[in-house]
């Protein structure tokens, strides 16, 4: 063995000797720290080495890795170049872009170079849809990418695109220094957590976010006070997550935020735990975040160094533990069981439900999840009151939301208003606009498992209700414009292929529903669609929305389902081309 | 497993009776000891059940999606339907795409389960299909994965529930999923002991014996 | 199940080992194509290993023996030969089993029946041992019978014996996968009884069982143990006396148990006070700490179960190896309760069944000593005829008894002994030196080229009967295919020897030959039950719809007892006996640095008739042995050399296979291969109560050796020769 290898087995080592003694659960930190180390792969001996360690069968190791898409059992290059192609990069030209990339490189997608420089992805979405489009080299972010030299010059700079009538989560994006606690606390950052513990009893917390109407924010829209509560009343020892995993196309409100001011976000997760009484949180930051997964990481350093981890309370002391936490390249990970399920060091596989984790999670005790959003919004609250945050928004639907703007318009961003403002003041007021001579064609809400308003629903106010009514979904915020130059087949197409690649593969109707469904739309967006494709797509779609297991197969084909109401053309016969 | 306690046994409705279960019991096993029939493919009594095929999939009121029979715990009053229009076509569509995916001539009960739910094999034909050439890689059987419908069986088999072996995992993911080894090794290069639990276990005869493969490979020639 | 070119799926027992898997044996063309087994039933539960799921194919391998057949050459005791293919001729089996039947009277008549000794057969079904050890003591006149128990856990039947007055298993298999606390020692049970290990590792990974592994090797339960105990080989006893002195020194005893169902405590706590853990850890090289440790937990569990194997038996201190351990479970009271118990897992199918049968020199069925006059008295009536009260013969003796002339003849049904015997040389020495020999089996072996008849029996699949395996179980053997040529079960075959070798005796006593009309398997079954209380309950009825019986089970109504001692023991209390730490095993010095240890592998079995014909023998088609990585080292060897090791009684070459499973110092050699036979290097040397050998410590040096000419895949590398690698990747060697 030489030198090399051998200093690179010892640092191994002094990894595992942090790592391992937990048992499984930090596996995927391991694999992480570990692939660094061995040229951006993991090896046979070095996984074996892994798995004893972890005390994991070694197949179980090897089955991990080849879960996640950052993590490789095989070579690959020195550096891998991943661009994205879902719908706003689609829109900016990603296609175009890849092309450049590919011809640059002199690599096709998944190939890579014969000296080991780089490798090229075709990736899913990047969360980077507001600097559209989108790319990765390593882990440094190259959006938006200059087509012309997309892998020459310095990553892009940092411009902030957000706005918005009523800042509370943005409130210091781009105002305090994301790195800085004292900065966060000048500005009046931890008052919330001192009077939450101090001055409040959990259950008292609790009341209060109930009151408050707040609603999660990760698109599934569960009444957060009453999610706490749920847990709150379970034995302990009991669990807090931040969910940071967004990876939807389209959704970027949440990597804004984590950028921006990774403070608030923790200083809502630890009021959370205060109030459920978790002693112990998680961050779950999805991989290809990695200043995101920096931010967090230095935040919570600074905060246990200036000892808000632990505390007196109006309960007695409190203590609570918070470890950020990679993904691996998942979407599926954003969904609450699965995502209990990498953190515990295993595949991303969903649970079945019940249990519920607020029932039984990690490892079988209670835990909740919330979206970063849904945190950002707790301090707040706990500081204005829950009278205050109604005040915000219409009586159904309480308080602010960040919606994520992208596609055709000319600023995309992340922006913060209060509910019942129309969609259209967020796309021409806020957003810019389409560019001159353009029209909405349609709008995708709610994300890739959301569903379209037309150019005559643009004034639908942004609420629940208002939603609901015109056939619209609020979800986690997203809102991807196509204008009239748009070929929505082609959108299409990327939503279904963006399923059928996340698809985790347990239950036989996402597994095999998203991929026939992706290839009927792949058919129909190159105007070879068949008579019998219309019915076909209505049995997968009801299949998996009856039948899977979790929400990714439950909502993969809502958009779809959606577009053939509204633009049936669109599946009509071979050679009919859009109009 | 049911537990056994001296709670009172629970009464339910199914299809319009009562029926009466152990506390504990799924829909499933009290579906199975009042005679009425419902489909599965990846449950087995022995080992875990993931409810991952949605074959056995019912109706139960007041919940919006269907759920999976062999791991829904019965409840008293529950009201379950197991063969209403939305579950028949669940389940016929979930035969159609296995039908359209993997080789099911060694798969009875699947087979089966086609004819009886009218489903059309070659409805969903024309996409990506699992044509993988059979792996003959150790003296005792053989792996053809052709025929895999991923119902985890095997890998379930050799990890916790029956061997603590450890020998098979998932690789890939989605679509791709398949049943290999680490590094996708030779299977005597893996933990394997060749107890042939998972070869006991295979609804499809993906994993089968070597004198059975070579006796269905003569028959067939 | 797929069976859709089953001609037939008939349910049965598996041949190999003592869990006594139940099996559906798919038949094609008369042929087994395929083995599954039924999910919802006793003792396996669906699972099998490799042996019984692929390795039944050598009940049609083509070398089966299919007719009977006599030795061309009138061979000369002192200069017995090994037959080539040549020196046989096929014969009908009236001629052949005259010849028997008159070579046999012949023998007797001149030297006394004690000068013929049987050997019966722990594969072979219960009627068939039951009829040969009948044949040997009503026809023959003698208790010179016995089988290969003799070889494996006769230590530890001597030992429950005087500990309990009793010897087979004390609880089930069933009880396994809820146990809360067990010791296993001197089993290497994975590789052994394989699915007995699935449930005992469900037992620690679901049900959050404490294991104990005591083994001087790394196997693989030592991966799930609580605490592994590294004892160097042969110190079991002192190991478990220190443990026992723990126990009683800090209070854990169960002061009740001992006082209502135990003797001999007095004498026995006083002896124990030297025995500390400082003192074992300098014998045992087991840490005091450790010790301390595993009798704690042990002691204070609400139920605690041992379970072991070959490496306590096999000792010239074998039996005071098991007294060791059956001191701590009288101590703690942990037996006669469900997940409780001292558990010798049986090796052999019907080992238990063979030895439930009286296959013993000194006892008729279920242990009814032939010196007892009552006992006597009822076989004699029962078999209409007068019998020795005499002790016979064990294996060990038979051996020796020919080289002194006290044995003249032997009849072997289905026993390899110039494999499965110590000091092959001797053993050899012993089967050229015999007047007549006689043997039965299905295959060719090692041992029965060198008979004067060869009887072809018929495999398990190829006749109904019973098996008895490890926990008491009494189940069913079906008949799933014709056997090959004119072959039949042993069963027949000793009753047809019997009824001819009675008209021969010319006795006049044709009433005698009533004793020898069997219509069936069945009948002679239910003979057994009639004499046999223990037994009495069971029928084929009983076995056909319940699956399986627990004896003991003494009427129709006794559902049979899974596990035993719940009131009282055989000879009333269990005895607490002090035991002697010395040994009289043979060790390394200065000519021969190492200790050999034997054993077996997964793939195959014993003496390798059925396995090296199967395609099991594809997955370990060597001999090797096992070498610790600092040895290797040190004699520059790499897995996949040859080496010759060599022993004061003879040498074997095989190939080396680096290893840290065995400790330094250590190397292991499974007995499976004719062409490097084991048992070529160990010795004779026996317990002196349970007369067993001491396969598991002998003195052996190695060295370089060129590849053997003529050894098929000398030249090929080892490592990719079917599954044979080192069983433990190189991250999980523990320091123990």
């Amino acid at each position: 063995m030489n030198v090399d290898a051998a200093v690179r087995l010892e640092q191994l080592d002094e990894i595992l000797t942090t790592n391992a003694p937990q048992g499984p659960t930090l596996l995927i930190e391991t694999l992480h720290e570990a692939q660094a180390l061995f040229e951006g792969w993991l090896p046979a001996p070095v996984v074996e080495r892994i798995a004893a360690a972890h005390r994991i069968p070694v197949a179980d190791v090897y089955g991990t890795i080849e879960f996640y898409e950052m993590l490789h059992a095989g070579p690959v290059g020195q550096k891998v170049v991943r661009v994205c192609t879902d719908g706003p990069c689609a829109v900016a030209g990603a296609d175009a872009l890849l092309k450049q990339v590919s011809s640059d490189l002199g690599l096709r997608p998944g190939e890579t170079a014969p000296d080991g420089s780089y490798t090229l992805e075709r990736v899913r979405c990047l969360g980077l849809c507001d600097r559209a489009p989108a790319m990765l080299v390593g882990l440094e972010r190259r959006a938006p990418a200059r087509i012309e030299a997309p892998l020459l010059g310095q990553p892009a700079p940092e411009a902030l695109k957000i706005g918005g009538l009523v800042k509370v989560a943005l409130a210091n994006v781009g105002v305090v220094d994301p790195t800085s606690l004292e900065d966060y606390q000048a500005q009046g950052g931890m008052a919330a957590l001192r009077k939450a513990r101090t001055q409040m009893t959990p259950e008292q917390i609790i009341a209060e976010v109930k009151a408050s109407q707040l609603l999660g924010r990760g698109g599934a829209s569960f009444p957060t006070g009453l999610k706490w509560g749920y847990a709150a009343r379970n034995p302990r020892p009991r669990f807090f997550i931040c969910n940071a995993d967004e990876s939807e196309p389209g959704a970027f409100k949440d990597r804004v935020l984590m950028d921006g001011d990774p403070f608030r976000v923790l200083e809502g997760l630890l009021i959370a735990s205060y109030a459920v009484g978790a002693e112990h949180a998680f961050v779950y930051v999805r991989g290809e975040h990695a200043l995101g997964y920096e931010r967090f990481c230095t935040a919570v350093r600074q905060l246990e160094e200036s000892g808000y981890l632990c505390g007196e309370s109006a309960n007695g002391p409190v203590a609570c533990r918070i470890e950020v936490r990679r993904g691996a390249g998942a979407y599926v990970c954003g969904e609450e069981t699965a995502l209990m399920e990498s953190i515990e060091g295993k595949r991303g596989f969903p649970r079945l439900r019940p249990p519920y984790p607020t029932d039984a999670g990690l490892w079988g005790h209670p835990t909740v999840i919330n979206n970063v959003e849904t945190l950002a919004k707790v301090p707040s609250i706990i500081m204005h009151g829950a009278q205050w945050y109604r005040s915000l928004g219409t009586p159904e639907s309480a308080g602010t939301k960040l919606f994520a703007v992208s596609g055709s318009v000319v600023r995309s961003g992340v922006y913060e208003v209060p509910f019942g403002v129309p969609l259209s003041h967020l796309i021409f007021d806020l957003a810019g606009g389409l560019r001159p001579g353009r029209s909405v064609q349609a709008v995708l809400t709610g994300g890739a498992a959301g569903t379209f308003l037309g150019p005559d629903q643009l004034e639908t106010p942004l609420s629940f209700e208002d939603f609901r009514r015109a056939g619209g979904t609020i979800g986690a915020g997203t809102i991807m414009v196509f204008d009239d130059m748009v070929d929505l087949r082609d959108i299409l197409a990327r939503v279904s292929g963006f399923f059928a690649h996340e698809s985790c593969g347990k239950c036989y109707p996402c597994q095999m529903g998203t991929q026939r469904q992706w290839e009927i739309l792949q058919r129909v967006a190159r105007g070879e669609s068949r008579p019998e494709d219309a019915e076909n797509l209505a049995d997968l779609a009801a299949v998996m929305a009856d039948a899977s297991i979790c929400g990714l197969g439950q909502a993969a084909s809502l958009a779809i389902t959606d577009a053939r109401k509204r633009w049936p053309l669109i599946f009509g016969t071979a050679g009919e081309r859009r109009s | 497993m049911s537990s056994r306690d001296d709670s009172p046994s629970i009464s339910f409705t199914m299809n319009g009776r009562t029926v009466v279960a152990a506390p504990g019991s799924t829909i499933l096993s009290t579906a199975r000891a009042a005679g009425v029939e419902i489909p599965t493919l990846c449950y087995h009594p022995n080992l875990t059940a993931n409810g991952l095929c949605r074959l056995c999939v019912v109706e139960v009121v007041g919940m919006r999606a269907l759920q999976p029979a062999c791991v829904a715990i019965a409840a008293p009053e529950m009201v379950v339907n197991t063969e209403t229009d939305r579950v028949i076509r669940a389940r016929r569509v979930i035969l159609e795409l296995l039908a359209s995916t993997v080789d099911l001539s060694e798969a009875p009960e699947a087979l089966e389960y086609i004819e009886r739910y009218c489903a059309d094999p070659s409805r969903f034909a024309g996409g990506l299909r699992r044509t993988i050439p059979a792996i003959d890689d150790n003296p005792f059987f053989v792996r053809d994965y052709s025929k895999c419908i991923m119902c985890w069986r095997c890998i379930q088999v050799c990890a916790g529930d029956v061997q603590n072996t450890f020998a098979l995992t998932w690789g890939g993911r989605g679509f791709e999923s398949r049943v290999t080894t680490a590094y996708d090794q030779a299977m005597t290069e893996s933990p394997c002991v060749f107890c042939g639990n998972c070869v006991g276990v295979c609804p499809t005869g993906a994993l089968v014996g070597k004198v059975e493969y070579d006796m269905r490979q003569r028959d067939e020639d | 199940m797929l069976n859709i070119k089953a001609d037939d799926v008939v349910r049965s027992t598996c041949p190999y080992c003592g869990v006594g898997c139940q099996v559906m044996l798919n038949v094609a063309d008369e042929r087994i194509f395929r083995v599954d087994a039924p999910f919802d039933v006793a003792p396996n539960y669906g699972r099998l290993c490799v042996k019984g799921r692929f390795g039944l194919d050598y009940v049609s391998h083509s070398s089966r023996l299919t007719t009977p057949l006599i030795r061309r050459e009138q061979q000369v005791p002192g200069r017995r030969t090994a037959a080539g293919p040549a020196d046989w001729r096929a014969a009908s089996w009236d001629e052949a089993l005259d010849l028997v039947a008159e070579r046999l009277l012949d023998l007797k008549r001149r030297y006394g029946a004690d000068c013929i000794a049987a050997n019966a057969c722990a594969k072979a079904t219960n009627e068939d041992n039951y009829l040969l050890q009948k044949y040997v003591r009503a026809v023959l006149g003698t208790n010179n019978v016995d089988h290969c128990a003799r070889l494996c856990h006769a230590g530890s039947v001597a030992g429950l014996q005087l500990a309990l007055g009793t010897s087979a298993m004390s609880n089930s298999i069933a009880e396994m996968a809820g146990l809360e606390c067990f010791i296993v020692t001197g089993s290497n049970t994975t590789e052994t009884h394989p699915v007995i290990a699935s449930f005992l590792k469900q037992a620690v990974e679901r049900n959050g069982a404490t294991l104990i592994v005591a083994d001087p090797r790394q196997i693989e339960l030592t991966q799930f143990a609580t605490l592994w105990l590294r004892q160097n080989p042969g110190t079991d006893a002192a190991l478990f006396t220190a443990m026992a002195h723990v126990i009683v020194s800090e209070g854990l005893h169960s002061r009740d148990f001992i006082a209502d169902r135990t003797e001999g405590f007095g004498p026995y706590s006083e002896w124990l006070r030297q025995q500390t853990p400082e003192w074992a850890e300098s014998t045992t090289g087991v840490p005091a700490g450790k010790i301390q440790q595993a009798a704690r937990l042990y002691a204070s569990a609400g139920a605690a179960a041992i379970y072991w194997g070959m490496g306590i038996s096999q000792s010239t201190h074998g039996t005071d190896n098991t007294l060791a351990i059956t001191n701590l479970a009288l101590l703690c009271g942990h037996i006669g309760r469900p997940g409780t118990g001292l558990n010798p897992l049986r090796g052999q199918n019907n080992v238990q069944g063979c030895s439930d049968m009286g296959c013993l020199p000194n006892v008729f069925t279920a242990y009814q000593p032939v010196s007892t006059s009552e006992v006597q008295r009822r076989f004699e009536t029962a078999w209409g005829t007068s019998l020795s009260s005499a002790p016979g013969l064990t294996v060990t003796e038979m051996v020796d008894g020919v080289l002194t002339g006290q044995v003249r003849g032997w009849f072997v049904m289905g026993e390899n002994t110039l494999m499965s015997e110590p000091h092959l040389a001797h053993a050899r020495r012993a089967v050229e030196g015999l007047e007549f020999f006689a043997a039965q089996d299905i295959f060719f072996n090692e041992t029965n080229v060198y008979a004067d008849v060869l009887l072809p029996a018929a495999s398990f699949a190829e006749k109904d009967g019973t098996f008895t395996n490890s926990d008491r179980r009494v189940q069913r053997v079906r008949r799933a295919t014709p056997p090959p040529g004119i072959a039949r079960p042993d069963w027949e075959i000793v009753a047809d020897l019997a009824r001819r070798t009675i008209a021969r005796a010319a006795l006049d006593r044709t009433d005698l030959l009533d004793q020898w009309s069997y219509r069936s398997a069945e009948a002679v079954w239910e003979e057994i039950r009639s004499l046999t209380p223990d037994f009495a309950g069971i029928t084929y009825d009983r076995l056909n719809s319940e699956g399986g019986v627990h004896w003991p089970c003494t009427s129709l109504q006794d559902p049979g007892t899974p596990y035993l001692f719940s009131e009282s023991f055989p000879r009333g209390r269990g005895k607490l006996w002090t035991v002697s730490f010395e040994t009289g095993s043979e060790q390394p010095d200065a000519d021969y640095p190492f200790v050999l240890s034997t054993g077996r592998v997964l793939y195959h079995w014993h003496g390798g008739t059925m396995t090296r014909v199967s395609a099991l023998d594809a997955a370990w088609p060597e001999c090797t042995v096992e070498l610790h990585p600092d040895d290797a080292l040190a004699m520059r060897l790499a897995t996949g050399d040859w080496a010759e090791v060599a022993s004061r009684r003879g040498a074997i070459s095989a190939r080396v296979l680096v290893t840290g499973r065995s400790p330094r110092g250590v190397v292991f050699v499974p007995f499976h291969f004719a062409e490097a036979a084991a048992n070529v290097l160990t010795d004779n040397r026996v317990d002196r109560r349970a007369l067993i050998p001491d396969y598991k410590v002998c003195a052996v040096r190695i060295a370089p050796t060129a590849p053997p000419k003529g050894r098929p895949g000398a030249l090929a590398p080892l490592a990719g020769r079917g599954a044979i690698k080192d069983p433990i990747p190189s991250s999980l060697y523990r320091s123990d």
